[in-house]
């Protein structure tokens, strides 16, 4: 799960990662109301859940009231578009009022789980502010590193080490230290994925401010955490995703007309993967889980037609212990209630599969039938090019 | 031959109690597999599916003589129950849980690296030697005891790929579901080399996906010490970037974990990577006959 910059700092705030005094505002006045009890130099922050928004003018500096009125006019209620929010961009809904600091010099600052090595990862840069993969490609030495070993996690000297070894002046070296290790006390306590201090400025007194700061939480640990699910911000999901997640499905849109509806999350994208192979678009990502019941075929089915692109539909179902017959009544029972004007191709496969086929054929519904996966992919290319 | 498990693995199920342990239970019985008790802490002393249930694994080991375990335990305390089952000795854990979260399983891992364990999954439809053993839930029937082996990082698409080599009368030695999460038991890479010592397999699916670098370490080993034909099919070419897709490891992250690096790595190491997910099984079919 990902959460706004204004939340992350909240929680930088309870483990002692240094950060500058801020307010949030959703409204002008707010803003400026904030401003005024906060003290300039201010930067007026848009809360969206994309990166690249200081390129895309979602940061702005105000030295003064009106600065702030002016940005806080321009940004909020409207779409913030960055090269990570596609063309539409994303509205703001929320600013980060936070005093400006005099930055001597702009660290990176990351924390995440290396996959190969199973072990969290502490990195650090004197190339902070920028991006940090593209640093990592071009200049791997300019990344520092120290792993962590599970058990007994990250112990005192290695975050001293790390600091050390950036060259920073002596008297910053304590205090970013520390700051790593109360980031690290965060990432195992709230059970984070990814936390980013990017950049991490080293202020004019030699002390550590997170300017930024990027935390991505484990969703299978917010059972932990219930304080944290609160933290979701349903306004930056797309609203199929948010109703498909409520059902239990996983659901992600894409940008293509051909949808798919399909049990267990490699074959879902192993279809995705067929849909473009013929030369179609897929126009989402529904699994609907290896352990689908009828009703949960159902609401996947009415989510994937609500989907406006859509002008064809493709249910790829291999039923295992789970039984195609179920399936079959399941599609049968949601196409009933909804009306359907696309062609709809189903590919049923598994445990009483000949049941399965049966129901369908008698629904009185018209399903275009493949006998296995290749069928069902030249069927899926047909059903696109009479669409033209 | 089969790698992991065969008519002799004699196994326990933790979670034996609940509805999928107990239904899973009955099929696993059904199928063949020896299930010599079961493990629900507070629940000892009764029986399901005819099954002795023991409080602890512990205690199930020392009667039983169990040498794999089976866990269908909720996620919140499928960790423990892994470190359970290794600390009393177990030699394979399977576990079946979908949704630990990955810092509990930073710290199973290193758990049972200390004691010599060797983990299948989390978040796998578990593995199965046709006509041997099946310790998982996959529908036993699809499979046909033969010269192929399968390694995946996916379930229903393991069973398409099951489907379409039994079609064409090519049986299985054993396939592994290596699971979906980030943090997994046994890898590609460990597997790999199994598969090649094998005396009855002679051909190798694997079936990876986004996210990760599973893919590239395994055809590492493959140029180091498969000599077996190879075919693989590597999900999520069409995935969009950032998004997680249904499997807590499938995701492409930045740059890393993309379908073209893991297809280019494995096809420079020789493997025949199929395009489309409806080929896997002619592609091993004339690596097989070549």
């Amino acid at each position: 799960m990902r959460i706004h910059e204004y939340q992350a700092k909240r929680l930088f705030a309870e483990y002692g990662v240094p950060i500058a005094p801020s307010r949030t505002a959703e409204s002008v006045d707010d803003a400026v109301k904030a401003a005024e009890t906060l003290g300039y130099p201010l930067v007026v922050k848009a809360q969206i859940h994309a990166g690249g928004r200081g390129k895309g003018g979602g940061i702005v500096l105000a030295s003064d009231r009106d600065g702030v009125r002016t940005a806080a006019e321009r940004l909020l209620g409207k779409p913030l578009v960055t090269d990570q929010t596609g063309p539409s961009g994303r509205i703001v809904r929320k600013l980060l009022v936070e005093r400006a600091a005099q930055i001597e010099e702009e660290l990176y600052l990351g924390l995440t789980i290396d996959r190969s090595q199973r072990r969290i990862v502490v990195m650090a840069s004197r190339s902070g502010g920028v991006d940090i993969e593209e640093t990592a490609r071009t200049d791997p030495a300019a990344v520092l590193k120290e792993e962590v070993d599970p058990p007994f996690g990250l112990r005192p000297f290695q975050a001293f080490r790390l600091a050390h070894r950036l060259g920073i002046p002596a008297l910053s070296v304590r205090p970013v230290a520390k700051a790593i290790r109360a980031l690290y006390r965060l990432f195992i306590d709230l059970d984070c994925t990814l936390a980013e201090i990017n950049p991490l400025a080293i202020t004019e007194d030699g002390s550590p401010l997170a300017i930024d700061a990027k935390l991505n939480l484990d969703d299978n640990g917010l059972f932990r955490h219930p304080d944290l699910r609160e933290l979701r911000d349903l306004n930056e999901e797309d609203p199929l995703e948010v109703e498909a997640a409520a059902a239990n499905l996983n659901y992600v849109k894409m940008s293509g007309n051909v949808g798919c509806l399909v049990n267990g999350a490699g074959l879902a994208m192993a279809t995705m993967d067929l849909i473009k192979h013929v030369g179609a678009e897929p126009a989402n990502f529904l699994d609907v889980g290896g352990g689908a019941t009828a009703e949960m075929i159902e609401k996947g089915f009415r989510i994937l037609l609500s989907d406006p692109d859509v002008r064809a539909v493709f249910i790829n179902i291999f039923g295992g212990i789970l039984r195609c017959d179920l399936l079959a009544e399941g599609v049968v029972a949601a196409a009933k209630k909804t009306e359907i004007d696309v062609p709809v191709i189903v590919r049923l496969e598994g445990t009483n599969v000949e049941e399965g086929r049966r129901i369908l054929a008698e629904s009185g519904l018209k399903f275009e039938t493949a006998a296995d996966l290749k069928e069902a992919a030249s069927l899926v290319a047909e059903a696109v090019k009479e669409e033209g | 031959m089969s790698i992991l498990i065969d008519e002799n693995t004699r196994a326990i199920v933790q979670g034996i109690t609940g509805n999928e342990g107990r239904f899973h239970t009955r099929q696993m019985l059904d199928y063949g597999t020896r299930i010599v008790g079961g493990v629900t802490p507070g629940k000892g002393g009764g029986e399901v599916e005819g099954v002795p249930v023991f409080d602890t694994v512990a205690e199930a080991v020392k009667e039983t003589g169990a040498d794999a375990s089976i866990i269908f335990v909720p996620p919140a305390f499928a960790a423990d129950a892994i470190m359970e089952a290794a600390e009393a000795g177990i030699d394979l854990v399977v576990c079946l849980t979908e949704g630990i979260p990955v810092n509990d399983m930073l710290i199973v891992r290193r758990y049972i690296e200390i004691r010599g364990t060797t983990l299948i999954g989390p978040n796998t439809p578990g593995l199965i030697s046709p006509e041997k053993s099946k310790l998982g839930v996959m529908a036993g029937y699809i499979h046909k005891p033969g010269p192929v082996g399968i390694l995946s990082r996916s379930g229903t698409l393991t069973y398409e790929v099951v489907h379409q080599l039994s079609s064409l009368g090519i049986g299985q030695s054993t396939c592994v579901g290596i699971g979906g999460d980030q943090i997994i038991g046994l890898s590609f890479s460990d597997l790999l080399p199994m598969l090649e010592d094998d005396p009855e397999t002679e051909g190798i699916v694997l079936i990876g996906e986004i996210g990760g670098s599973a893919e590239e370490e395994a055809a590492a080993v493959i140029s180091e010490r498969v000599k077996k034909p190879l075919v693989a099919f590597i999900a999520g070419r069409t995935a969009p970037p950032g998004r997680r897709m249904g499997h807590a490891g499938a995701i492409v992250t930045g740059r890393s974990g993309t379908a073209e690096t893991k297809i280019a790595a494995l096809r420079e190491a020789g493997v025949s990577v199929a395009d489309s997910p409806a080929d896997v099984g002619e592609l091993m079919a004339g690596r097989l006959t070549s």
